[in-house]
């Protein structure tokens, strides 16, 4: 079975950082992994996507039209990207900096104040790992353990943010659980 | 060693690394910068040298004076730098050096775009520089084949002593799949007392090598062509490399595809065979030598009805296509050349509007 996310937001926000994770928590739980960048002409503050795709076997077209999942980090890309989105896929939607939902009933949609709950933390920095949580958390794309441990290694360098980003992990999981 | 993710690019700077070459000459270009980037840490903690030029036209001369005196050497680029280097290749060529070039191929003609592309297929395949010489190419369709590729480059470039080029694309560059680097540890090469230019001192044997490229005799200037054509020959004889899909199946349709495009045909060729209608692939490892004899091979099975050329550029693959297939079979071509790359479902619409029979 193969499964896509899309991760999208503007440049800065950590969406490649995020479906770096994503991927890369896969590929050690034994799946094939593609991570797909957007490197088009983009502007500095663009917008800023990679597209994921996680199989259990070896993945053909890594350019996918209908990605089954979305996590979109701003306005733009939820217009963009939720009309495409597979019916029954999950939709994180950072309802920090988006007032719109997707108009959609043929998906699974959740509404995580990513940046409100990361400034909560300490750092908006973090809303991405907020939204990461919450996506893994209702999908279960993967497992949650083993996503944080590949969090660790991610930050392995910078061990002082590490505390900080289990943190946001954990409130991304909790806000998908109270919804 | 595990398994790790990582970018094509780095990746390929990465396999350059194990495959025991130390020396990277090169100029960024999108969308292939990112190997100068991770090569201009990763040389320094191995003992290396990266050295970026002051042009593409000053990187390939480079390469050809660290070949020249035995030093294993590549340089990686992408499209409008391949060109501003092709005089170079052409006297790498002419001189009988080994050196790798990879080219993460960009849209052209031109400056063109920096999205995936496979129009530098001519350029790569049917010279690109002058007179006639042929690189041995060939094209990674996933970040581990780039790998694969790379090291096995050397000793390619090494044993013909003539340069090899790594075709990819924008794809295989930036993205991220998880790669392995065997262990094995590639020797320095053994012939180098043949041609390198490094002193007589440390040389076995006590005769004068010479890299050179002029010719002025006619007589001289065609024994030189004539031992050039035989490597070639030999080439074609001995390194063609391809890889079959779906292709012990009742096909209707035979697509030849290579790189980035393969992936997707692939995934076209699962949909169809799910709604029953065959279909099979010949992917091309390697461009030239091209896999002349198991084209034709295929195209010939009863029940072919077509062979479909698909490429992320105007038509340029399909030639060889169609002088693998000399007219058994209809060779028809399907691409796009600006940057994006068709979807499975486009591959399927094109296949089934160039079968008769349904």
């Amino acid at each position: 079975m193969q499964r896509e996310v899309m991760f999208a937001g503007f440049g800065g926000q950590g969406i490649l950082l995020i479906g770096n994770i994503l991927a890369h928590t896969a590929m050690e739980e034994g799946s094939e992994v593609a991570w797909v960048p957007s490197y088009g002409p983009e502007m500095r503050g663009g917008t800023a996507y990679c597209l994921v795709v996680i199989s259990d076997k070896p993945i053909g077209s890594p350019i996918i039209k209908n990605p089954m999942h979305l996590v979109a980090m701003n306005r733009p890309s939820l217009e963009k990207f939720a009309p495409v989105i597979k019916p029954q896929g999950v939709v994180v939607i950072n309802s920090s900096l988006i007032p719109v939902t997707s108009g959609r009933s043929d998906i699974h949609e959740l509404l995580v104040p990513a940046n409100d709950i990361a400034m909560d933390l300490g750092s908006t920095k973090v809303a991405n790992i907020v939204a990461l949580g919450a996506f893994v958390a209702r999908s279960k794309i993967v497992d949650f353990e083993c996503m944080r441990q590949c969090v660790k290694e991610q930050f392995a360098s910078r061990e002082k943010l590490i505390p900080i980003n289990m943190a946001a992990l954990d409130a991304g999981q909790k806000a998908a659980q109270s919804k | 060693m595990g398994k790790i993710l990582m970018k094509g690019n780095e990746a390929i700077g990465e396999a350059a690394i194990r495959a025991g070459c130390l020396n990277y000459f090169a100029y960024p270009i999108t969308p292939q910068s990112e190997v100068a980037e991770y090569l201009s840490r990763r040389m320094p903690e191995v003992g290396g040298v990266f050295l970026q030029g002051e042009s593409e036209v000053a990187v390939g001369y480079m390469l050809f004076g660290a070949a020249g005196c035995g030093e294993r050497v590549f340089t990686t680029s992408s499209s409008p730098g391949i060109s501003l280097m092709s005089e170079a290749i052409s006297y790498i060529s002419a001189a009988e050096l080994p050196v790798v070039f990879v080219n993460i191929v960009r849209g052209g003609p031109g400056l063109g775009g920096i999205l995936p592309s496979q129009a530098d297929y001519f350029q790569a395949t049917k010279g690109g520089g002058h007179g006639d010489y042929h690189l041995l190419v060939m094209a990674p369709a996933s970040v581990q084949e780039a790998v694969e590729m790379v090291m096995a480059a050397f000793p390619l470039a090494e044993k013909y002593r003539n340069p090899v080029m790594i075709l990819g694309d924008g794809l295989i560059g930036q993205m991220m799949e998880p790669v392995e680097f065997s262990d094995r540890l590639i020797s320095k090469p053994t012939n180098k007392d043949d041609w390198a230019t490094n002193g007589m001192d440390t040389r076995k044997r006590n005769a004068r090598n010479l890299v050179k490229s002029l010719f002025l005799d006619a007589v001289q200037l065609e024994e030189h062509n004539l031992a050039l054509k035989a490597k070639y020959d030999r080439m074609k004889q001995e390194e063609v490399r391809y890889e079959t899909y779906n292709i012990d199946s009742d096909f209707q349709a035979l697509i030849v595809s290579y790189g980035t495009m393969s992936r997707v045909c692939k995934t076209a060729i699962d949909n169809m065979k799910a709604e029953g209608f065959e279909t099979a692939m010949i992917r091309p490892q390697t461009l030239f030598p091209f896999p002349v004899q198991p084209i034709r091979q295929a195209a010939s099975k009863d029940g072919c009805e077509a062979v479909i050329s698909f490429e992320l550029s105007m038509g340029q693959m399909v030639e060889d296509v169609e002088r693998s297939v000399q007219g058994k079979r209809p060779v028809y071509w399907h691409g796009k050349a600006g940057g994006e790359i068709p979807t499975p479902e486009e591959v399927v619409d094109a296949v089934k509007s160039f079968v008769k029979t349904k």
